[in-house]
């Protein structure tokens, strides 16, 4: 389920545009990944602002006189309309400022901002060993009959572990039963940091790993059974020689793209993964709010999710396009 | 090839046949439909009723009595993991109930009518494909709380557009075939060609998309529950079990996380299988 609009968005224009200048591209995707983000804020703004409880029973108590309430209200801006309150939202999201914190009693700027780097660095981690692992493992069972079994269980299996089972297993064999790992936290110092992390890592790269392996085996194949290369191998061109010329450059696109969806949905799986390891970043920090029903916390994270997710697909997207000129072109000569 | 001695009816008849009898899909609609019987025969074979607690028994390992041992408040393992298969699957059926009803009806329409009603329906698809489904699903949480029917809505919203593209892509073609011009042109109203053609020839892919939204719906709905923003303690549901066997983890006793998880892991492998499967079979028929 993470095949999203990497593709649909270049191969969408049916007008018979002979070639779309790269610029006049770039505008168009900066400008639908705007709308998105716009159009998605206000679905959960709207959605959040429908929750039953009454935010301003947890600032003033529920014995408060009416005139507390409304004064409370009226601070918290709520006696506007949804609408207008919405735009006051992003006009101040926009500059930087994410609301206040209602069980902290701070800003949320100021309570995210030391947890994204802890976030980051659990979702850099996990990419590395999706890109690394994920790509190796393709290579192996689309070049080699031996493996390709081998690399299909493990996909078969990877895709089908949610992130928070192999969490809770990691946990219970490696840290508790083995004692290699510490069992929570986000650690310390560079090191220590990388010994707390590597065990939620394993767990949010499990599935993807699986994912990009799936897709790197089939663009491999496809690869290693066309024209070019059997005239390679014809011309007496070393195994290796024609994987890494042949094979390799012609796969990377798919792959890169497959890769690329994977460190977009990794911010939303890490919310599962510091949960599970009580990692101190923003997923953690967003249930929390959930629990306490702290919702411009929740909002803010919400949105930083999602902003994340747009811009990688839209750079995918981009990316895409300027890499390969024939995804530019549509009614014209392919 | 020795079929091409055979003549092509008959090769084709082999060929059929030996998908027909494909092991794999047979394994894998056995254990789904193994897990089903177990999601509603369970509750009645459970030695224990789920929620009887036994302190004196708590924490328990393997044993004759408690064959999966017991959890922190007593509670026999085997008992509630056979209940939890109830909640476990009948949040996810109900998740591709909704979204494949309500997918395949977008897609067909937006095929049919194309023009503006297309491209109005892929800019709302492409909102929705933004937000991913747990961020959906703990943004319901967050507004009413947990329980059944927050995970299961958000999901489905989730899940519908993913549907919809699959059925649109497949109805647009067969909105170009001959048999819907024939229908057109004897003046068969369009909901009727809709219905009883399209709906009825796009039927093994939409099966085949179920069965692979399964998987995964049972992914997404364990993790909000896992979380604390699905099924709500003392209730059996498998992601539940496996946030609640996280504190017996610290002392070593895995049985209740393992096993929950593994319930999670064959279920989704057997329905992923399956619908794969039927997938490639649905394809291979056009």
């Amino acid at each position: 389920m993470t095949s999203t609009s990497a593709t649909s968005g270049t191969a969408r224009w049916t007008r018979p545009w002979p070639r779309l200048p790269v610029l006049r591209v770039i505008a168009r995707s900066v400008l639908g990944a705007a709308a998105t983000v716009l159009a998605a804020s206000f679905l959960i703004y709207a959605a959040l602002s429908l929750t039953p409880g009454d935010p301003v029973d947890q600032i003033v108590g529920q014995r408060a006189t009416p005139e507390q309430r409304a004064a409370a209200r009226a601070q918290l801006g709520l006696d506007e309309p949804l609408p207008v309150r919405y735009v006051h939202w992003v006009t101040d999201a926009v500059q930087g400022d994410l609301g206040r914190s209602i069980t902290y009693r701070q800003d949320v700027t100021g309570l995210v901002e030391p947890r994204i780097a802890t976030t980051l660095t659990l979702v850099a981690l996990a990419a590395v060993i999706i890109v690394v692992f994920g790509i190796a493992l393709g290579a192996f069972g689309g070049m080699s009959d031996r493996w390709r079994p081998v690399v299909s269980a493990f996909v078969g299996v990877g895709l089908s572990v949610p992130a928070f089972v192999s969490a809770t297993v990691l946990i219970g064999v490696f840290a508790v039963k083995l004692g290699w790992f510490p069992t929570f936290g986000a650690g310390d110092g560079f090191v220590d940091r990388l010994h707390h992390l590597l065990l939620p890592a394993i767990a949010l790269s499990l599935g993807w790993t699986a994912y990009v392996a799936q897709m790197t085996t089939a663009a491999v194949r496809e690869q290693a059974g066309k024209d070019h290369v059997t005239t390679a191998v014809g011309r007496g061109l070393g195994r290796g020689l024609v994987f890494r010329r042949h094979i390799l450059r012609n796969a990377a696109l798919p792959v890169m793209t497959a890769s690329g969806l994977t460190v977009a949905g990794l911010v939303a799986g890490s919310v599962i993964v510091e949960t599970a390891f009580s990692v101190d970043g923003i997923g953690s920090l967003l249930m929390k709010s959930v629990t306490n029903k702290d919702y411009p916390v929740v909002m803010a994270i919400s949105m930083l999710i999602v902003v994340i997710f747009v811009v990688v697909t839209t750079l995918l997207d981009l990316a895409q396009t300027v890499l390969d000129p024939r995804t530019r072109t549509t009614g014209g000569r392919k | 090839m020795t079929t091409l001695a055979l003549p092509a009816g008959r090769a084709a008849r082999i060929g059929r046949s030996v998908r027909r009898a494909d092991p794999v899909l047979l394994a894998a609609a056995t254990v789904c439909s193994l897990l089903v019987l177990l999601a509603v025969l369970g509750p009645l074979l459970a030695p224990y009723p789920p929620s009887q607690t036994d302190l004196l028994a708590a924490s328990q390992g393997p044993s004759a009595e408690h064959l999966l041992g017991t959890d922190s408040l007593g509670r026999d393992i085997l008992s509630r993991l056979m209940n939890g298969a109830r909640l476990s699957f009948m949040g996810p059926g109900l998740i591709v109930v909704l979204s494949l009803t309500l997918g395949t009806g977008l897609g067909i329409v937006a095929a049919w009518r194309g023009g503006i009603v297309d491209s109005a329906l892929s800019k709302v698809f492409n909102v929705v494909f933004a937000l991913p489904g747990i961020l959906v699903a703990i943004v319901a949480g967050a507004v009413f709380g947990g329980g059944f029917w927050a995970p299961v809505l958000a999901l489905s919203l989730v899940y519908t557009p993913y549907v919809a593209r699959v059925v649109r892509s497949a109805a647009v073609t067969e909105r170009r075939m001959a048999y819907v011009e024939a229908c057109e042109l004897a003046d068969m109203p369009a909901w009727r060609i809709c219905t009883h053609h399209i709906l009825r020839n796009l039927l093994p892919i939409v099966l085949a998309q179920a069965t692979i939204s399964f998987g995964s719906a049972l992914m997404d709905f364990g993790a909000a529950s896992f979380l604390g923003v699905g099924i709500q303690p003392p209730q059996a549901e498998w992601g539940l079990m496996v946030s609640e066997g996280q504190a017996d983890l610290l002392d070593g006793a895995m049985a209740q996380t393992l096993s929950a998880g593994l319930m999670i892991l064959i279920s989704v492998v057997a329905f992923n299988t399956l619908g794969e499967r039927l997938g490639s079979r649905a394809g291979g028929r056009r």
